[in-house]
Formats: structure tokens, C-alpha cells, sequence
């Protein structure tokens, strides 16, 4: 138990020493929790509009005028030409563009239907996709309103069958991607901190040769290892406490559920990211080859665990990977307890995989580790 | 200049024969692309929806086929009563809970008019929001069936094309993101940390006093990376075209270009951050705790950036992924000419110089 005390406290002071990684260590990943959450949301607002009208006529203008007032386009320019307004297209500079045709007004009012040109730039397939239903709820408002405008009496003969929708959002009623972001991004963070120190730790004493010198006392294989990765457990716990404040504080994150529940499944999960970290660590000869491991999970951790795109839309081989990373069931915990206040019973299987996860990984970790080169 | 070259033979040598790092080096980024090619996606499909339906009759029953045969959703359960939505929420599968009120087909045939509550757990209000969307718009084209011998007035219909990308397949959007992701990350780091492994291993000393140049160490040391790096987008390019069949509008020889300059902005990038860091784990922190999640969420790449506050907007400009992105769009997509890009290959020209004028003012000769 000594010694375990000693290497925790030699370990402590390395990093307390190191004035470089401190700021990265602490700083850093609560500046981006800050900064970054804002810039996660799929809402799709100030929309690039532009129109072509070859109209000019009280219909067209009032048309136009409906984008104009609604807040999600930003009206630009009405452009002169179909040339210019394609070159525009090309610049990026307009995203939507409405095509009012002529005669527009006489047609419509002849033959009570007609037809408007509206071409979307759909590179980005899904706020295409959300772009065509708002151009299109604003058209249909804008029908309404000739209805009920130009309608003789003897239309309304039949009335037709209304089927009305009453949308509730639960849990996040005004839709605030904050509260959905925040934790997930809290939890790629300690993730990423936890796994990169660790991964680089031994490997380090490797490269510089003290491991060796460590290998010669009578230090445990066990003892070194607790040793190793306590204190970085404890900036993780550390990172979690701080970041949970920075979210109530700053972006008034809802926390529902059980303070005691998060900590107590991140305290099993930390040892998740520290059990890869270490085995990293022992499979590599190089800082370098042990980050460009650990970068590689990252990237794969973090974009396929749910927290920026839907893990249900992935294909189902890809569903079965998703089982195999351990960011997904952190992120899906914390949005479950915080979020929607789940319990401990709810949240039971993930807990279970983490734990065997941990389990595996520290086992692995411990086995390959050798006293001898 | 033979030194120089001898140099340079030294640095490929470093590189090829530490098997390990090659492997991952040319490895990952194919195992990225065609992962995250295949299975990131921002559509929604599959939502797993349960139904509480208070009338059980045939108009509920029929709009619930209609929903079930839908791609969006299928019905994962039927409930009995509202408090077990809570409780089916909690367990986090079930995203959406259609609720039929009473009597539906009676109220539908005496009052025209019936209502269906959508329940969504907006804790993802994406998925919550397109989830209401959608169910929406199969409730609409379900009444224009049942209200077919009813003439409506007054219907200007839209016709909407959607150019670069017919299909909406989000493949289009994610394969140049994750290009600019691995070239970025990879050239940054890999240089970061070649230079600062010398001055950790103490070798640096040796070279500093070597009548090389620092000009021509700091050259030697990043010209294999280029090298491989070309090598890198290349690959990625020829996956993305044969297996996404992303088109290619236009000029390859001008993507090949901006390629490389997009690479010599990212390599510049880690010289500079290996000159500001004493050892490597320093500089692969900086690297990659400093670039990865901001290069992720600044840059357009899954997240659009015209939807950001406005000062998050502005700090996106700092982002060298955020102009290349643009421009591979540019070229792959819409397949536009130098002439409608030049302003963002300016860009990058511009942070190239920067950090390359940065690292050189801030190059010590010699060691403390």
C-alpha cells in the first residue's frame, strides 16, 4: 500500500510539475466545452435566399414578402438574371433560390393553379431536406391566405377533412440543442484526456529509458499500474465535477436524475478509457506510435457513438460496431440521467457492458505488461 | 545540396522502417473513410415508435399501416395507457409515442376534424423535430386521399429541384469532411512530432550543429511527410470516387493542387506547434486535443456553419478544414473553376505563409 501511495504522489508531482501540460490538461477541454457547444446544432436558421422574379406583380411581391418576414431566410438580393443567379449558386453565396415565372399573377388567377420554380443546393442532403418542408409550409400558409382572399361562397361547399397534430417535445420543449450537446460533449472530453495521458504514460518512461529503472525495484506489477492510472482517474473525476458545473452554470442544463448515478458510472467508465490507454501503452515502442493508435479509436469512438449523428439511421453492421465502443453507452448514461432523470434500474445494461468492458480491458492491460523487456 | 538530400534519405528511413507507424499511417485513413463513408449519416431512418391508441379503430389502424410502412419508423410497441410513455422514454429506445385520441374515426366522419398528439423525446431535438416532420407529412398526404372529391382553390405548388446532390445522400457531404479531417490531423501531428521527438531524444543538438541549415532540417523533416500525405489524399480521393461514386464536376489536376496546398497549410500548422513544445506529449496534446473537436464542429463539416452564433462563425474563419472543405465541395460537387475559389485558396495561401514566418521567428537554434 506504500508504495502504491509513493508512485501515486511521484506520478502527481510529474504532472503538477510539467507547466506546458497543465493548461492542456485543465484549460483546454473546458475552454472547448464552453465554446464548442454553441457551435453543435442542426438547426437549420439564416438560410442563404434569393429570388428571380419575373413576375413583378402584387402576388409575386407578396410572396416574396412572406420569406422576407419569416426568420429562418435571410433574404439577399433579387437577382436580374437566371445567369447571375447561378453564378451566385456556384459561389456559395445563395443556398435557396425561388423562380417566379411570368404571367405568375394571370395564370394563378385563371386557372386557380400554378406552378414556382425552386431549386435548393442539397450538398448537405439534410438541411436540404429542411429547407424544401419550410419553403413549402410557407407556400401552403400563403395558399391559405389566397383561400380565404379570392374564395367565392360557392367553393365551400364540402369541408374537408382536417386530421391536426399536436406535436410535444418532451424532456427539451423548446428543442435547445445545448442541453443535448453539453453533456455529450463533457463526455468526449474526459474520454479524450483520460485516454490520451494515459496511452502516452508508460510508453514515454519507455522511450526516455527510466522504465527500465523502474523494472529493477521491487515495485508489483499491480502496484505500478494502480499507481499509473489513479491520478489519472482522478482528473477525469476531476474534469466531470467541473465540466457538470460549467453546465449548470453557463448553459443551464437540466440534471434531472442522480448526481450520485453519474459519478458512480463514470468512476467504472474512466477505468474503461484507462484500461485501453494502458494497453496502447504496452503494445507500442513510441509516443508517436501510441497516439496515432489512440487517435485512430478517437475518431472512430467519436463519430460513431451517437453524440453527433443518430447511431439508429447507421447501417445494421455498423449498429453491431457501435456495441463495441464504450463512448456510446457514456454518452447515451449522461443524456439519460441527467436529461430524463433514468434511474438506476434503466440504465442497468449499459452499466453492466461498461463494467465487463472494464473489466476486459484492465485484465489485458495488466497481462501485457512486462517487468522484463 | 547532397547533404540536404542525405538528409532527407535519412528522415524516409526513420519513416519506412518503423513498420508500426506506416502501417497505421496508410491503414487508418482507409478504415476511417469506409467507415465512417458507410455509416454516418444525419437522415433518420428506422425510428423505433411505439403507438397508445385510445380508439382502435379502422381509421387509426389505417394511418397506422401507413406509418409502419414508412422507411422512417417502425413500431416497436403498442402501449396502453400515458404513464407508460414515461417509463418506455426512460429505457431510451423509443424515441416517439403517437397518441389517437377517442373515438377517432367517429369524430373524423361527424366533425371532419380528429387529433393525433406526437410524443417525441426531444432530448435529441434533431431527431425529435424530423421525427415530427415526418409524421406530418404522412398525415398530409392522407388526408389529400380522404379528402379527394373536395376541390381546393388557389394551390400554387412548388417545384423544387435539388441541384449538386439530387439524391440527398449525405455520403456527399461527410466524404470531404473526413478527407480533410484525417489530412489535417495526420499532417499536423505527424510533423508536430518528428521534430519534437528529436529535441526530446536530444538528437536535435546534434543536427543544430551539423552544417545543415535550420531552414534545410526543418525542409528535411517535413518533405517525406508531404510525400506521404499526397500519397494519403490520393488514396482517399480514388476510395471516394470508385466506392462512394462521389463525382468529380471538376479538374482533377486543380483538386490535386489544392490538395497539396491544403496539405503544406497543415504541415506548416504542426511546425509551428512543434516549435512552441518542449516534448511530444506537449505537442500531442496541442495536436490533438487542440485540433480534433474544434476541426470536427468549426468547419461545416457535420454541423452548417450559417447556423452558428455569430462569433462562433467568426472564430470558424480561423479554421484552415473550414476553406478546404469549401473548396473540395467546390470542385467534387459543383464543379466549379479556380475562378470561384480563388478567395478561399488565397486563404490558405495566407495561413501557410503565416505559420511558416510564425515558426521561423520562433525557431531556436539553440537548446536551453
Amino acid at each position: 500500500m506504500k508504495t502504491i501511495i509513493y508512485i501515486i504522489q511521484k506520478e502527481f508531482k510529474q504532472i503538477f510539475r510539467n507547466k506546458g501540460m497543465l493548461p492542456i490538461i485543465f484549460m483546454l477541454p473546458l475552454l472547448q466545452l464552453v465554446i464548442l457547444s454553441n457551435a453543435a446544432t442542426f438547426e437549420v436558421k439564416n438560410i442563404k435566399f434569393g429570388y428571380l422574379d419575373n413576375d413583378h406583380t402584387s402576388t409575386s411581391r407578396a410572396l416574396v414578402e412572406k420569406f422576407n418576414a419569416s426568420t429562418y431566410f435571410n433574404v439577399l438580393t433579387d437577382f436580374p438574371s437566371k445567369a447571375i443567379a447561378n453564378s451566385a449558386m456556384l459561389k456559395g453565396e445563395v443556398d435557396v433560390l425561388l423562380q417566379i415565372p411570368q404571367y405568375f399573377q394571370r395564370v394563378l388567377q385563371k386557372e386557380k393553379n400554378n406552378n414556382l420554380g425552386v431549386t435548393i443546393n442539397a450538398i448537405d442532403g439534410a438541411a436540404a431536406g429542411v429547407e424544401n418542408v419550410y419553403v413549402t409550409q410557407i407556400i401552403q400558409r400563403f395558399n391559405q391566405n389566397l383561400k380565404i382572399d379570392l374564395l367565392q361562397i360557392s367553393d365551400q361547399q364540402i369541408q374537408p377533412i382536417n386530421i391536426e397534430t399536436i406535436p410535444l417535445f418532451w424532456y427539451n420543449e423548446t428543442l435547445n440543442y445545448k442541453t443535448f450537446m453539453v453533456p455529450g460533449i463533457l463526455v468526449l472530453l474526459i474520454t479524450m484526456i483520460t485516454l490520451f495521458l494515459s496511452g502516452m504514460n508508460i510508453v514515454r518512461e519507455k522511450e526516455i529509458g527510466t522504465l527500465e529503472q523502474i523494472n529493477v525495484t521491487p515495485i508489483k506489477k499491480s502496484q505500478f499500474i494502480i499507481g499509473k492510472l489513479f491520478p489519472f482517474w482522478v482528473i477525469g473525476m476531476g474534469l466531470l465535477t467541473v465540466g457538470l458545473i460549467l453546465a449548470k452554470v453557463i448553459f443551464n442544463v437540466p440534471m434531472i436524475g442522480s448526481l450520485t448515478l453519474m459519478y458512480f458510472y463514470t468512476s467504472i467508465y474512466i477505468l474503461v478509457v484507462l484500461g485501453i490507454g494502458l494497453f496502447i501503452s504496452n503494445f507500442t515502442e513510441t509516443q508517436q506510435q501510441a497516439m496515432f493508435i489512440a487517435w485512430f479509436f478517437t475518431v472512430i469512438f467519436i463519430l460513431m457513438s451517437g453524440l453527433f449523428t443518430p447511431i439508429e439511421s447507421m447501417p445494421k453492421w455498423a449498429q453491431t460496431i457501435t456495441e463495441f465502443n464504450p463512448i456510446k453507452y457514456f454518452v447515451e448514461v449522461m443524456r439519460m440521467v441527467m436529461l430524463k432523470g433514468s434511474g438506476f434500474m434503466d440504465i442497468l445494461p449499459q452499466l453492466i457492458k461498461t463494467a465487463i468492458y472494464a473489466f476486459i480491458m484492465n485484465g489485458l492491460a495488466v497481462w501485457s505488461y512486462k517487468k522484463t523487456n | 545540396m547532397k547533404r540536404f538530400i542525405g538528409f532527407i534519405k535519412k528522415e524516409f528511413y526513420h519513416i519506412v522502417r518503423d513498420k508500426r507507424s506506416l502501417f497505421i499511417l496508410f491503414g487508418m485513413p482507409i478504415a476511417q473513410i469506409m467507415l465512417f463513408g458507410f455509416a454516418i449519416t444525419n437522415e433518420i431512418n428506422n425510428v423505433d415508435i411505439a403507438i397508445l391508441d385510445h380508439s382502435q379503430d379502422a381509421t387509426t389502424e389505417e394511418i397506422i399501416n401507413k406509418i409502419s410502412a414508412s422507411k422512417y419508423f417502425s413500431i416497436n410497441q403498442f402501449i396502453e395507457k400515458e404513464s407508460d410513455i414515461e417509463t418506455i422514454f426512460k429505457k431510451g429506445k423509443v424515441k416517439a409515442v403517437l397518441n389517437f385520441e377517442k373515438d377517432f374515426s367517429k369524430k373524423v366522419i361527424k366533425d371532419h376534424k380528429a387529433t393525433i398528439q406526437i410524443i417525441t423525446d426531444a432530448t435529441d431535438p434533431n431527431t425529435a423535430n424530423t421525427i415530427s416532420n415526418y409524421v406530418n407529412a404522412i398525415l398530409i398526404q392522407y388526408q389529400k386521399e380522404l379528402n379527394k372529391d373536395v376541390i381546393i382553390t388557389y394551390q400554387i405548388v412548388p417545384r423544387t429541384r435539388m441541384v449538386y446532390n439530387p439524391e440527398l445522400k449525405s455520403v456527399y457531404m461527410f466524404v470531404p469532411g473526413v478527407m480533410t479531417i484525417i489530412l489535417m490531423l495526420v499532417s499536423a501531428m505527424m510533423t508536430s512530432i518528428s521534430i519534437t521527438r528529436e529535441k526530446e531524444l536530444g538528437t536535435m543538438e546534434i543536427l543544430l550543429v551539423s552544417p545543415l541549415k535550420p531552414i534545410q532540417v526543418i525542409v528535411g523533416k517535413v518533405f517525406p511527410y508531404i510525400f506521404l500525405s499526397i500519397i494519403n489524399a490520393v488514396v482517399i480521393v480514388i476510395l471516394s470516387i470508385f466506392i462512394f461514386k462521389m463525382p468529380v464536376q471538376g479538374s482533377l489536376f486543380l483538386l490535386a493542387l489544392e490538395s497539396i496546398l491544403f496539405i503544406i497549410t497543415a504541415l506548416a500548422l504542426g511546425i509551428l506547434i512543434s516549435t512552441i513544445s518542449a516534448t511530444q506529449q506537449t505537442a500531442m496534446m496541442i495536436s490533438l486535443m487542440g485540433l480534433m473537436l474544434p476541426v470536427i464542429l468549426l468547419s461545416g463539416f457535420i454541423f452548417p456553419i450559417s447556423s452558428m452564433p455569430l462569433p462562433l462563425q467568426v472564430i470558424s474563419n480561423i479554421i484552415p478544414a473550414k476553406w478546404f472543405i469549401i473548396i473540395i465541395k467546390g470542385i467534387m460537387l459543383k464543379g466549379v473553376g479556380i475562378q470561384f475559389i480563388w478567395k478561399e485558396t488565397l486563404i490558405l495561401v495566407g495561413m501557410t505563409v503565416f505559420f511558416i514566418g510564425l515558426s521561423v521567428k520562433k525557431y531556436k537554434i539553440r537548446l536551453e
